[in-house]
């Protein structure tokens, strides 16, 4: 790891403030990701900014009739904090298969998504719980916050400070795991809100989707039998030697089926 | 550029001055000299440097020293009775024959440890996946999971193993 | 007699206390005064020359000490890493064997190949300075792979080395074969692919090197499995430095299933560098490194075929394999292909003829040696593989082809086509035992179950003999080892009774530490806590060969029995003399010393005392005190074998494999420990599935770089990836060559669950026309094999 200053801000405006005013300043979150990047000499900040003393950050709490998360909330908050298992079971379940415990004692649900790795779980739930991201000068709608590969529609020196998840009427994820990595190789979000359905795809393809099809099949009828026989194009899904793109395309039907089943 | 951190592990209270970029597992074994804390990938991935802070199971190759600063942390070596009588998990461990040549040991234990405080009826799969953060290359697992069964039980029941033949 | 901590006995490990507190003591745990911090510059490029390195930047970075290059030690006299086996080809000649720098000097040929070792007060602060470090390299095409290196006009790894063929060789009667096919009535044929692994011990590589210049004395702590061996190695072939003068520790290892065996670069670097930096220098390999430099294991690409008649019964087994050493020869690469894989093809089979020739060949990988079961359980698989191809041909059940084709116990000691002679075995009792175990009988309606669900359930047989306690030095010294093979040790009772033993061998997971322990106790009726094992320290014990190919307690184990004999018969003097009685007279039983026929006895403590403490003693006749040493070399291999039995279940929606139940009957000869042994067992089962179902170490074809260079890419197996398992085994066919009749376990898993996985996969996979799949039979692999629904997967 190369040297760096460490900050610690007690507030959402020093936070805020320093990142503002930093070079190449990073914001430490749970460090799950950004440690090991570190440890390879993959990148070097000048600053690192750790969140963990920012009280505006934390919290889980009802929101009219979403859930507002705190971006510093560590994935086995979100796991086993009785509002979200009551509220939305399946993003509970999600938050529960990141990583490993020891990886969710620290992971943070800001840190995940302002990475957006391809093959995070998160950002199958933040869009397909038409989740918005809040940040420290405006709401991003979930639609637009993922834009590509690691990209975001953060700004630079912009802070997520939670995120406001909508309540599902069913909801269910299923996810095909790196065997080695234990990262989503293909994740499907699955939620049914009236009408509406919405089908999130995470690991698969260069960033978190949606598959129109399978949304407008499953509205009509939300049965796992109503997405089977729907497949996506390999085109442009992520291939490597885990997994093809024609494998992944496979299991993104193969999944949103057991997503669907999941949502009971 | 270096800063002053002050823990508390295994119960003694401990300021150093180090570097901000050690990791808390450095800070650990060479700052501290707590070398039953191991570490065996750069990746997150092997568990070997498990170690509880503020009574949860972290990996402390991914942390940094400063940011357990203000925390209790327990390694291994804090597990023990200080007469030497093995934790209800240790005492498990080699009860079940549940390691060999000892390396991956400190942090599946550490992890066992909180996978029994948190979940009160432990089936094999939950032990299963519950170590899935902790690699180990011995044992098969099989004794392991054994070890982790019988350890949670003996916690319950606030018993230790009974000592085997020796 | 059997008692609480006697043979037979599960005792408690009593290594187990230290590791279970944080107390153990590994390489990287020791730290030195005025230690100094190695890091290791490492090629990015697969192949290139090296024009030039330039380490003026680095050298004047802070707190950097020394930056050293292959140039360097060159100007020292440096020599190459030694090949501890030399191989010849058919005609005669011998095998390639191009030098193996420790740095390297004019050209790197492996991502990770070291060319210079910077020096400085912190870890960190050598690894900034290491990026400062600039080489000019001149980029050289890859070859990455056994297909690349023997392609027409491939590039040469080694400009001495056409073809890059380190050796041709061959062993059987080529012609019986020839004759056996020619007669045969069915042929079953297979390609297959025995996939590179990483051994990955959890503990990664670590080394310090010390130097004390008023004395000259150098010592070198290292992560080995053999530490006599890398003094050997390194002292006298590397550095030139006497055995007097150099002490090799191997403390506390955290596993080590071959890839501890060899004599690596880096030790030599750090013990050098400590006398040139004149202080000590520590080195600790990141996983990164481990997954680039330990040495790898298996990489085969076979092509066999069994000669069968109209009944099944084998006739001939011809087999070519193609064997990839990677850039350079580890210390006992040569052997492990040839020596302990083709001598292996018989298997569990009174097949007549056998004839198998092995090409082995150089690429720009890492260095490629010996890994749990090493050349046997790619001998496994290739056989059981083939049998039960052939039996699903030819209509035969699996077991009945077995049956059909086994050795039978009343044959032994037999002679196999491929030079081996087992001594004992009974592989029909093997079988029988695992039917019941995995409810044979009952797998007809679990698989209607499994597909009722829409899942496919296969069964898998796999039986295996392995050449384990090597070696007779004489045999291997005939087939090209440069070394011996025996094992030492010496018993040393102290003045009170106590005893301490010093063994050559060496644990890391073994538990050596109380198995040992127990022949001793059992032996002399000492309590075990008054019986310690010392190993690892060239400074303490007297010699040794090391721990490899499950021969500890075969070899080392009767070099403890050795030493025992001789504490025995003195003390049967000492005994005579105190009781006033002859020496023929005294019966010796539980360490009690009797005068035959009366209630005269005495212990071996008192016996002990007597002979430090000479004052009533036959002085003229015998020396004091009660220190016996022993060699032992084995007179044969030993040969564990057994039947493993595997049932899996595959979603054919995804392809995961998931293994249901797994049995496993094994005849390891006598048991010492049995919890010990099952733990053994159950270790090695996981390698074995983890080779079948996830592991795979790929370079990538084009670039030569290694694309699987950390747990994120390379599939260790998990907690959660396998079953708990059934392990059995019987005791009736003891090792007859060896005091303690045993053979060995430390392998056996390994050795037989690919097979029996692989099989069990192919045998679900059936129903869609597949015959074979390679390894690893990942989610992918099986998904596009059941839906291409052809008759195999080619291989990659």
């Amino acid at each position: 790891m190369y040297a760096f200053e460490y900050r610690r801000p007690t507030s959402l405006a020093e936070a805020v403030s320093i990142l503002g005013q930093s070079e190449e300043g990073k914001i430490l979150a749970g460090g799950q990701t950004l440690l090991p990047t570190l440890k390879q000499r993959l990148a070097q900040p000048t600053e690192l900014i750790d969140l963990s003393r920012v009280p505006e950050l934390k919290g889980i709490r009802e929101d009219g009739d979403s859930l507002f998360i705190g971006a510093f909330a560590r994935h086995a908050e979100v796991a086993s904090g009785d509002l979200v298992r009551q509220r939305i079971p399946a993003l509970a379940a999600l938050a529960g298969e990141i990583g490993d415990r020891q990886v969710r004692n620290l992971g943070t649900l800001g840190g995940s998504i302002a990475n957006a790795d391809p093959a995070a779980d998160y950002p199958a739930a933040v869009v397909g719980l038409k989740a918005v991201v809040k940040t420290d000068r405006r709401e991003i709608s979930c639609d637009d916050f993922f834009t590509g590969l690691f990209e975001t529609a953060l700004e630079p020196g912009e802070l997520i400070v939670g995120v406001r998840f909508a309540r599902p009427e069913k909801a269910g994820y299923a996810k095909f795991r790196n065997p080695a990595s234990r990262y989503a190789m293909v994740g499907v979000f699955v939620a049914k809100f009236g009408n509406e359905v919405r089908v999130a795809v995470t690991g698969a393809g260069g960033s978190v989707f949606r598959v129109p099809e399978m949304e407008a099949a499953l509205a009509k009828d939300f049965r796992p039998e109503a997405v089977a026989g729907i497949a996506v194009p390999a085109d442009g899904l992520n291939g490597d030697m885990h997994g093809s793109a024609e494998y992944r395309a496979h299991l993104v039907t193969v999944m949103a089926k057991r997503a669907v089943e999941s949502c009971g | 550029m270096s800063c002053t951190v002050t823990m508390t592990v295994n119960g003694k209270a401990v300021t150093r001055e180090v570097e901000e970029r050690t990791l808390l597992v450095t800070f650990l074994r060479e700052h501290l000299g707590l070398t039953g804390t191991h570490v065996g990938c750069d990746t997150s991935q092997c568990g070997a440097c498990v170690v509880h802070v503020d009574g949860r199971s972290v990996k402390s190759c991914t942390m940094l020293a400063v940011q357990a600063d203000g925390t209790s942390v327990t390694t291994i070596e804090g597990l023990a009775a200080a007469d030497g009588t093995l934790h209800p998990m240790q005492a498990a461990f080699r009860e079940h024959h549940g390691l060999q040549c000892g390396f991956c040991t400190p942090g599946m234990v550490m992890s066992a440890v909180d996978l029994a405080n948190t979940h009160p009826n432990l089936t094999e799969a939950d032990v299963r996946e519950g170590l899935e953060g902790n690699i180990c290359r011995c044992t098969g697992y099989h004794n392991i999971v054994k070890a982790v069964m019988a350890g949670a039980e003996a916690m319950k029941s606030g018993t230790t193993q009974k000592v085997a033949a020796e | 007699m059997a008692t609480a901590t006697g043979i037979g006995a599960s005792v408690r490990r009593r290594e187990d206390q230290r590791f279970l507190t944080g107390r153990g003591t590994y390489t990287d745990d020791i730290n030195r005064p005025h230690q100094t911090h190695a890091v290791m510059l490492r090629s990015p490029h697969a192949h290139a020359r090296i024009r030039g390195i330039d380490t003026s930047a680095a050298l004047k970075a802070p707190g950097v000490i020394a930056v050293l290059t292959g140039a360097d030690m060159a100007a020292d006299n440096v020599n190459g890493l030694p090949c501890g086996w030399l191989i010849h080809n058919k005609d005669g000649s011998p095998m390639k064997e191009p030098p193996h720098w420790p740095l390297a000097r004019d050209r790197v040929r492996y991502v990770g190949d070291q060319l210079a070792v910077v020096i400085a007060e912190t870890r960190e602060q050598a690894k900034d300075a290491a990026e400062l470090v600039e080489v000019d390299y001149e980029e050289l095409p890859p070859v990455a792979s056994i297909r690349a290196a023997l392609a027409d006009n491939a590039p040469a790894v080694h400009d001495d080395v056409p073809g890059n063929v380190c050796y041709d060789w061959h062993l059987g009667d080529k012609a019986a074969v020839d004759a056996a096919f020619a007669q045969a009535a069915h042929v079953t044929t297979i390609d297959l692919v025995n996939q590179r692994l990483v051994p990955n011990a959890m503990e990664p590589r670590a080394a310090v090197g010390e130097y004390d210049a008023a004395t000259g004395d150098h010592t070198l702590t290292t992560t080995s499995q053999n530490p006599h061996v890398i003094r050997l190695l390194m002292g006298a072939f590397v550095l030139g430095i006497p055995e007097h003068k150099l002490r090799v520790v191997a403390p506390d290892v955290g596993g080590g299933f071959g890839s501890k065996i060899f004599h690596y670069a880096e030790e030599a670097i750090v013990t050098w560098a400590a006398r040139k930096v004149g202080r000590p220098v520590k080195w600790t390999a990141e996983r990164a490194e481990s997954f680039l430099t330990d040495a790898h294991g298996r990489d085969h690409l076979t092509h066999a075929e069994l000669a069968l008649d109209k009944d099944g019964h084998f006739l001939a087994l011809r087999v070519a394999t193609q064997a990839n050493m990677g850039a350079y020869l580890s210390t006992f690469a040569t052997s492990i292909p040839t020596y302990l894989y083709a001598t292996l093809l018989a298997g569990q089979y009174k097949t007549p003829a056998i004839y198998a020739e092995v090409k082995a060949v150089f690429t720009t990988t890492a260095p490629v040696d010996a890994y749990r079961g090493a050349g046997r359980p790619e001998a496994c698989y290739l056989i059981e593989r083939l049998v039960e191809k052939a039996a699903h041909e030819m209509g035969i059940d699996k077991t009945e082809i077995r049956r059909r084709n086994f050795i039978p116990a009343d044959a032994m000691p037999y002679q196999t086509p491929v030079a081996l002679q087992y001594d004992t075995g009974d592989f029909a009792k093997n079988l029988d035992l695992a039917l019941p175990a995995v409810d044979y009988a009952g797998f007809a309606a679990r698989k209607a179950e499994s597909a009722k669900r829409g899942k496919l359930r296969g069964i898998g047989f796999a039986t295996y003999i392995e050449a384990c306690g090597i070696a007779p030095s004489n045999v291997a010294g005939a087939l090209g080892a440069r070394a011996g093979l025996y094992e030492s040790a010496e018993v040393r009772f102290h003045p009170t009774g106590s005893v301490t033993v010093f063994t050559g061998s060496h644990s890391h997971g073994q538990g050596h530490e109380t198995t040992f322990a127990q022949i001793v106790a059992e032996r002399f009726g000492v309590p075990i806590e008054n019986v310690e094992i010392v190993h690892g320290d060239t400074a303490k014990v007297p010699f040794g060969m090391g721990t490899y190919g499950s021969r500890s307690l075969a070899v080392g184990g009767s070099a403890i029995v050795k030493a025992m004999d001789k504490v025995e018969r003195k003390a049967k003097k000492i005994a005579a003399h105190l009781m006033e009685a002859a020496e023929a007279d005294i019966e010796v039983k539980d360490g009690r010393f009797t005068v035959a026929g009366t209630d005269k006895s005495v212990g071996i403590g008192d016996i002990a005392l007597a002979a430090y403490v000479p004052h009533n003693y036959p002085l003229d006749e015998l020396e004091p005190g009660l220190d016996e040493q022993a060699f032992y070399d084995p007179k044969n291999f030993t040969y564990p074998n057994g039947c493993h039995v595997c049932e899996v279940e595959i979603d054919p929606d995804t392809g995961v494999v998931k293994v249901e139940r797994f049995s496993a009957v094994d005849d390891f000869g006598r048991v010492i420990n049995p919890l010990i042994v099952e733990g053994q067992v159950h270790g090695g089962l996981v390698q074995g599935i983890g080779q079948a179902l996830y592991e795979h170490c790929v370079y990538d074809e084009d670039s030569g770089q290694l694309l699987t260079g950390s747990y994120m890419d390379y599939c260790m197996p998990r907690a959660d990836d396998v079953p708990s398992f059934e392990v059995n085994w019987h005791e009736d066919q003891p090792c007859t060559h060896n005091p303690l009749g045993v053979k060995g376990c430390g392998e056996a898993g390994t050795i037989g669950a690919a097979a029996a996985v692989m099989n069990a996969v192919v045998d679900a996979l059936s129903e869609h026309g597949v015959t074979h799949l390679d390894m690893p039979a990942t989610p992918e692999r099986v998904w596009r094999a059941i839906r291409q629904n052809r008759p195999a997967m080619a291989a990659e």
